[in-house]
């Protein structure tokens, strides 16, 4: 037994501790390890392709789309696929994250009722997993970029930060809505509904340019395209980020995930009466 | 500043659920804008207030629907109190359900990583302590056949192997012990002296009286979310019997 003995304090009406959570998380490492170990591999443990499908099902999309959409923008977009896929698969991250952790949080809904876990610990797990596939991704567009004679140029080891930023701001988001999707289950099919749209108002597919000036401020006003850009500049472009971009990617992230623990430490002592 | 020693601390705690619950956002905006919305409450507990010292054994006891489970689940801060507060100190090992952290597609072996994962232990504790969980469990031939084939006896030894055997200051068992064949019941009995003895603290909800008698000093008796009795195990058990026979 401990030197120093562990206090748990649960009071009626008061909202998660951050330093209570981090702690449980700090404990609860082990459990983060297996959570992701399992959401790379028991999902497809049982196909033949395996871990490969994990890469394959994603670099089907990017097929599908980069024949769709190279053959009507690439007049004004030198090398497309990297431009599409460069912003594309961060888009994926985002989507797939935001999805996934509403799903593990209702799939893991009767285990919060029954062990003390950090409610956080599921939101944290599927970020993980994410982003390892993202890296696979980014790998993959690579061998994409080199194959295609698009230059790889020495901003990429900017990428590092952008992609700290934009997993910053998927938490953010994941942590709010897993905790607005326990309470209310059909805002799962909302959200499934509404990122289709997000994607499609976001230069991903298509050069801005093809905005009519007066519609543009509108397109400014969206945060994902912020957070997305800076990570097409250092890849696409082949410069970084301007401090305006970067600054406005920046604290959306910041606020995306001080917004995320406000209504996610807010509503988890309430989980166990909706799970 | 003197800390207290109790392991558990309940300070008026009630736990109420909704008996109408919203489920989705179009129902709750729907009621809220016709003002509609049934608040009517249900009590599973209804203001508890006990301490429970650092080393004692306690019964929890009482008919079905009593708030026994819930009381142990506030304990191991998994249920936030509607009103009043839980404190816990020290490290815990909760047994709540069955089965519960297990995965059915999984082995025997990795469900002991798993589930330790989920208790918050490390994978080396487990790794440490991996064949004393299997010989306890009884289970070494069925160790690496996934968990679906086991039976729900053998699920309760494994699930009361993996808690206890790392120490822990309180160990919280709800219906635990009902399950396994005597001389498995016998060897859970003696592990469980084991900690106390260790100075751990350990709650028992059962329906088995002996079992509570046999295990726990004192008692507590819970009727419809309230505390009716609390003593000498003896004393609160003779009148509940009592109370229930007459």
């Amino acid at each position: 037994m401990s030197a120093t003995i562990l206090e748990r304090r649960t009071v009626a009406g008061e909202p998660l501790r951050l330093g209570n959570e981090l702690r449980d998380l700090m404990q609860h490492a082990h459990l983060a390890r297996q959570l992701v170990h399992r959401d790379l591999t028991i999902r497809y443990k049982r196909s033949v392709l395996g871990f490969l499908w994990t890469m394959l099902h994603p670099l089907l999309l990017m097929l599908i789309f980069l024949v769709v959409f190279s053959n009507v923008f690439r007049f004004q977009t030198p090398h497309y696929e990297t431009y599409f896929l460069s912003e594309y698969i961060g888009w994926i991250f985002f989507a797939q994250t935001v999805t996934h952790v509403m799903a593990a949080v209702a799939w893991n809904g009767p285990l919060m009722k029954r062990i003390r876990v950090p409610p956080s610990i599921f939101t944290i797990s599927a970020t993980i997993s994410g982003l390892i596939n993202l890296l696979l991704s980014l790998a993959m567009l690579f061998v994409i970029m080199l194959i295609a004679g698009a230059p790889l140029r020495p901003t990429l080891l900017f990428l590092p930060v952008s992609l700290v930023v934009l997993a910053m701001f998927t938490f953010g988001i994941a942590l709010a809505l897993a905790a607005v999707s326990v309470f209310f289950a059909d805002v799962r099919e909302m959200i499934q509904a509404a990122l289709p749209a997000v994607m499609y108002l976001t230069p991903i597919i298509y050069p801005i340019s093809i905005i009519p000036e007066r519609w543009r401020p509108f397109f400014k006003l969206n945060p994902v395209a912020y957070v997305l850009e800076i990570v097409r500049d250092p890849i696409y472009y082949g410069i970084l980020p301007t401090p305006l971009t970067m600054t406005i990617a920046v604290m959306v992230s910041i606020a995306s995930v001080v917004f995320g623990w406000m209504i996610f430490s807010r509503l988890a002592p309430r989980f166990h009466a909706h799970v | 500043m003197r800390m207290s020693d109790d392991a558990i601390e309940l300070h008026r705690v009630s736990v109420t659920y909704r008996m109408h619950r919203i489920r989705s956002l179009k129902e709750f905006t729907v009621r809220t804008v016709v003002r509609n919305r049934d608040d009517s409450r249900v009590y599973a507990l209804r203001d508890v207030s006990l301490r429970i010292a650092r080393g004692e054994s306690v019964g929890i006891i009482g008919d079905n629907g009593a708030g026994k489970s819930t009381l142990l689940r506030v304990a191991a801060g998994i249920i936030t109190p509607t009103a009043g507060m839980a404190v816990s100190r020290g490290t815990m090992a909760p047994l709540l359900e069955l089965g519960t952290g297990f995965e059915t597609e999984l082995s025997g072996r990795e469900n002991i990583f798993f589930n330790g994962a989920l208790l918050g232990r490390s994978h080396e504790q487990m790794e440490a302590h991996l064949e004393e969980i299997i010989a306890f469990s009884g289970l070494e031939r069925f160790i690496d056949t996934p968990l679906r084939t086991y039976s729900t006896g053998m699920v309760a030894r494994l699930a009361f192997s993996i808690a206890t055997a790392v120490d822990a200051d309180t160990i919280l068992l709800d219906e635990i012990l009902a399950v396994g064949d005597a001389s498995f019941r016998a060897r859970c009995d003696e592990r469980i002296q084991r900690f106390l003895t260790a100075g751990s603290t350990v709650l028992v909800v059962s329906h088995e009286l002996p079992v509570i008698r046999h295990l726990c000093a004192r008692t507590i008796w819970l009727s419809q979310g309230a505390i009716v009795g609390d003593g000498a195990s003896d004393e609160i058990i003779d009148r509940y019997e009592r109370e229930r026979g007459g």
